[in-house]
C-alpha cells in the first residue's frame, strides 16, 4: 500500500468538506485512518512527530502547555500521553480561527516572556514560567490586568481542547471510570443512591 | 442540445422525501397494492457502514469535533449522516434582524437516522386550542380521529412508556419502559417533593423484539443510527418493507423541483434534478404525496408556479410557507452534589431520557398559552469534547488540581430541556427568495421568525421550574440567561429545536387552509402533503409520530379513492 497517511487525513478532510455523498466520515475510512496513525507511531521514535501547522519551536510549546495542563499523576497519564499535541496541530492545520487563536496565542506568550525576562517561555526557568501560567490561567487577572487579556483568552481555548483531547482519549476515559459504550441484555438501573 | 428525460411509465403515486412521513406514505400505499416511485434528495444510507454504533472518540482522528472542529455545531461527526444547519450549495436566508435554523438531513430516511426518538400523542385538548383559549386554530379533526392511527403506529413502529392518565399527555400501545438512571431517581425524587408530575418517557425504541427487530443493547448512543434497528427510523423500518412488496421505486440523488400540473389542474408529475448529473428529469404519477419536511414541502409548493396556479401550487389561500412555528427551546443546568457519590457504573441505557415531565399545569391559570414538556439527562455519560466546558468556566488554572477537580465533577450535571409550544404569528413565515437560487437552479427559501412574548413568558416559566428542581435535589443551579433580548430566558433561535410545522395547514375551510383533513389540497384533489407541514397547532409534544399517524390516515385515505376511481 503506497497510501500516506497524510493522504488518508486529506482524503478525509476533503470528504467531509464537500464532494462526498456523505457528509460525514465512513466509519471505515475513520478506522483505517486511526490504523495508519497507531502504525506511524508505533515506527517512529517519541517525539519524532512532524507536525503539520506548528513549526518546531511552537511544537515544542504546545506540548509543554499540554503537559502542564493535563500532566501525569497517580492515576493516569498525562494530555500528551493522550495524544493532545497532534489532535492540535491536525484541527489547527485546518482551522483559520486556531491558527490564530494557538497560532498566535504562543507568539504573544514568547513576546511576553521576552519582554518580562528577556526569553522565549520555553527558555524561561520554571519559577518564570509558573509565573506567567500563574497570570494567564485565571480569568481574573485579565480584569485587574488588562494587558493579559490576550493571554487569558489563548490560555482558556487551549486548556479546553486540551482537555477535549485527554478526556476524548482512551487513558482520559479511563480515568473518569466511564463504563459503558456496550451491549446489555438489559439496562441495570441506578445502582443504590447513597443517602445525602 | 439535452432533452428532459421522462420516465416512459406512470406510477401511481410520486412520494417526494423518505423521512417520517414520506416513508410511513410509501408502505401503506405499496403495501395497499399501488406502485410507488419515491425521490429521495440524498443518496442511500447503509446502517452497518454509514452509523458509528460503538465508536470511541479516539477512533476518529477528529474525535468528533471533525475536520477543523466544525462538525462540533452539526451535533459532532458521531451523528448519523447527513444531518446539517448549512448545506454547500444550498442556501437559505434569514430575513434581516431575524434568526431562523433549518436542520435538513439529505439521506434516506432523512432525520428519522438520528431524531430523539421522542415519541408523544398530542392529547385531545390539543386539537381544539382555538375553542379553549381562543388564540389561533383548530384542526379540522379531534383527538379520536387519530387515535387508531396512533395505536397503529406506536405497535408498528415500537414505543416504550407506561399509561398513566395524565390528560396532558395520552396513554398509548407501549412496551415496557427501561429503567431510571440514577438522575432521573433524583429528579422524580424532587418533582414528588414539587407536586411536578414526572413519568416513564415515550420513546420510539425497542425494549422488546418486534417484527424480527432486536430490542435495545443500552448503548446509549442512538443518535448515531442504530445498525440493529432496535430504535426507529424510516430507512430501517418504513422502507425495507415497501421496497418487498415490489412496487416501490427508489431514486435517490433526486432533488424535486416542481410538481407537474395537467390542463385539468391535477398534478401529473414532478420534475426533479438529477444531482449526479445535473439535469432535470421528470417522473409521471397519478397523484402526488409531498413529505420534504415541512419547509422543504411548502418551498416546492411555491415554486411549482403555473398560468392556472400564479401562486404556487395548492396555494390559493395564500397559507403555504405560513403559521410556520418552532418548539419553544430553553435549557439549563445545575451542579448536584449527590451525583458525586455515585459510585461507577454503567448509565447508558436508551439514548435519550427514561422519564420526562409532561405538561402538569394544565389545570390552572398560567401567565402564558399552552404549555411545555420537559426532557432531562445527566450522570456518567460517555465522554466527549465540550463535556468540561462549563467545568472550565469555574475551576480554572492547569495541572493535577484540575485533572482533580473534572475527574471530580463527571457526572455531576443534571440538565433539562424545556419543549413548548408556539402560537402561529404573522411574523413567522417562510416565503420564496426573489433572487437567490440553489445550485440545481431552484430557488431558496426565506424565513422570518419571531417569538411572541406568549413563548418569551414560557421559557422564563422553564427556567423558573429547571431551578426549582434543582434546588429540590439539593443542588446549585448554574444557568444564567437574559432577561431581554433576542435569547431571552434562555429562548432558542426559531428552528433550534427542529420541530418546525405549519407550512402547509390543513383546515375545514379552503379560504384560510392549504388541506383538508385528509392532507389532501383543497384546490388539487391528487396532491397530498404528509410530513410536519399539514399541523395546524404545534404543541409541546415532539411532532414525529403525529407525522407518521397523519401520514397512515392520508396514506389509508389516498388507497379508497383510488380505488373509487376519485384520484
Amino acid at each position: 500500500m503506497g497510501i500516506s497517511r497524510r493522504d488518508v487525513l486529506k482524503n478525509l478532510a476533503i470528504g467531509a468538506a464537500a464532494g462526498s455523498v456523505l457528509q460525514v466520515i465512513p466509519a471505515e475510512a475513520a478506522a483505517l485512518a486511526r490504523q495508519m496513525v497507531q502504525k506511524e507511531k508505533a515506527a517512529s521514535p517519541a517525539g519524532k512527530y512532524t507536525p503539520k501547522y506548528y513549526l518546531p519551536h511552537q511544537y515544542e510549546t504546545l506540548v509543554f502547555l499540554c503537559d502542564t495542563i493535563i500532566p501525569k499523576d497517580e492515576k493516569s497519564g498525562g494530555a500528551v500521553e493522550a495524544g493532545a499535541p497532534e489532535f492540535i496541530d491536525l484541527l489547527t492545520s485546518e482551522n483559520e480561527e486556531f491558527q490564530l487563536m494557538f497560532g498566535g496565542g504562543m507568539m504573544w506568550l514568547d513576546s511576553f516572556c521576552k519582554d518580562r525576562y528577556e526569553k522565549t517561555f520555553l527558555e524561561s526557568t520554571p519559577a518564570q514560567q509558573k509565573e506567567v501560567l500563574d497570570l494567564i490561567a485565571y480569568r481574573r487577572n485579565a480584569k485587574s490586568d488588562p494587558t493579559l487579556r490576550q493571554g487569558v483568552a489563548f490560555f482558556a481555548r487551549l486548556r479546553a481542547m486540551t482537555c477535549d483531547s485527554f478526556y476524548t482519549s482512551k487513558i482520559g476515559i479511563a480515568d473518569l471510570q466511564y463504563i459503558g459504550n456496550t451491549a446489555l441484555a438489559e439496562f441495570p438501573g441506578c445502582p443504590p443512591v447513597p443517602e445525602s | 442540445m439535452t432533452q428532459v428525460q421522462r420516465s416512459p411509465k406512470t406510477s401511481d403515486v410520486c412520494v417526494i422525501g423518505s423521512g417520517a412521513g414520506g416513508g410511513m406514505a410509501a408502505k401503506i400505499l405499496t403495501e395497499g397494492g399501488l406502485s410507488v416511485v419515491l425521490l429521495e434528495a440524498g443518496p442511500p444510507v447503509h446502517p452497518e457502514k454509514d452509523f458509528k454504533m460503538f465508536m470511541w472518540p479516539y477512533d476518529l482522528p477528529h474525535r468528533g469535533v471533525g475536520v477543523g472542529g466544525k462538525a462540533a455545531e452539526n451535533f459532532g461527526e458521531f451523528l448519523a449522516p447527513n444531518g446539517a444547519w448549512k448545506i454547500e450549495g444550498e442556501p437559505y436566508i434569514s430575513a434581516p434582524g431575524t434568526n431562523f435554523q433549518w436542520f435538513r438531513s439529505r439521506i434516506v430516511g432523512g432525520r428519522t437516522n438520528h431524531w430523539g426518538r421522542i415519541a408523544l400523542r398530542f392529547a385531545p385538548v390539543d386539537f381544539k386550542s382555538r375553542t379553549r383559549d381562543g388564540i389561533g386554530e383548530d384542526w379540522p379533526i379531534t383527538y379520536e380521529d387519530l387515535s387508531p392511527y396512533y395505536d397503529k403506529v406506536e405497535s408498528y413502529i415500537g414505543v416504550f412508556g407506561t399509561n398513566e392518565n395524565v390528560p396532558s399527555a395520552p396513554d398509548g400501545v407501549f412496551l415496557p419502559p427501561p429503567k431510571p438512571r440514577c438522575s432521573e431517581v433524583l429528579i422524580k425524587k424532587a418533582c414528588d417533593k414539587l407536586n411536578i408530575t414526572c413519568i416513564p418517557a415515550r420513546l420510539a425504541v425497542l425494549t422488546k423484539p418486534i417484527n424480527g427487530r432486536p430490542p435495545c443493547h443500552y448503548c446509549g448512543q442512538c443518535g448515531r443510527g442504530c445498525v440493529t434497528a432496535s430504535n426507529f427510523s424510516s430507512s430501517q423500518v418504513l422502507i425495507p418493507p415497501a421496497m418487498q412488496t415490489g412496487r416501490l421505486t427508489m431514486v435517490t440523488g433526486a432533488m424535486a423541483r416542481e410538481i407537474l400540473v395537467g390542463p385539468d389542474g391535477k398534478a401529473t408529475g414532478v420534475s426533479y434534478i438529477d444531482k449526479a448529473t445535473k439535469t432535470e428529469r421528470r417522473v409521471s404519477a397519478r397523484a402526488v404525496v409531498v413529505a420534504a419536511s415541512a419547509c422543504e414541502s411548502a418551498r416546492l409548493l411555491l415554486n411549482s408556479k403555473s398560468n392556472l396556479f400564479p401562486d404556487g401550487l395548492a396555494n390559493s389561500s395564500g397559507q403555504v410557507g405560513r403559521n410556520l412555528t418552532d418548539s419553544v427551546g430553553s435549557g439549563g443546568w445545575g451542579y448536584v452534589p449527590q451525583m458525586e457519590k455515585m459510585p461507577p457504573h454503567n448509565h447508558d441505557g436508551t439514548g435519550g431520557m427514561h422519564m420526562y415531565i409532561p405538561w402538569w399545569k394544565y389545570d390552572r391559570k398560567n401567565d402564558f398559552p399552552r404549555g411545555y414538556h420537559i426532557e432531562f439527562g445527566g450522570g456518567r455519560e460517555m465522554p466527549g469534547a465540550g463535556m468540561f466546558d462549563d467545568v472550565l468556566e469555574e475551576s480554572e488554572g492547569y495541572g493535577v488540581e484540575l485533572k482533580r477537580t473534572c475527574r471530580k465533577q463527571y457526572g455531576t450535571g443534571i440538565g433539562f430541556a424545556g419543549r413548548g409550544e408556539m402560537v402561529p404569528n404573522p411574523d413567522t413565515y417562510c416565503e420564496i427568495d426573489p433572487t437567490i437560487v440553489d445550485q440545481y437552479g431552484i430557488p431558496v427559501l426565506k424565513f422570518h421568525f419571531k417569538w411572541s412574548e406568549y413563548e418569551i413568558r414560557q421559557a422564563k416559566d422553564m427556567q423558573e421550574t429547571f431551578k426549582a428542581i434543582i434546588e429540590a435535589m439539593g443542588g446549585e443551579y448554574k444557568t444564567k440567561t437574559d432577561i431581554d433580548g433576542p435569547y431571552a430566558f434562555g429562548i432558542e433561535a426559531g428552528g433550534k429545536i427542529i420541530h418546525e410545522v405549519g407550512t402547509a395547514r390543513m383546515g375545514a375551510d379552503p379560504k384560510t387552509s392549504v388541506l383538508n383533513s385528509y392532507c389532501q389540497a383543497h384546490d388539487v384533489k391528487n396532491l397530498f402533503v404528509t410530513d410536519g407541514a399539514p399541523l395546524v397547532t404545534n404543541p409541546d409534544k415532539n411532532p414525529t409520530l403525529t407525522i407518521m399517524a397523519l401520514s397512515w390516515r392520508a396514506s389509508d385515505y389516498l388507497l379508497s379513492e383510488a380505488k373509487k376511481g376519485n384520484i
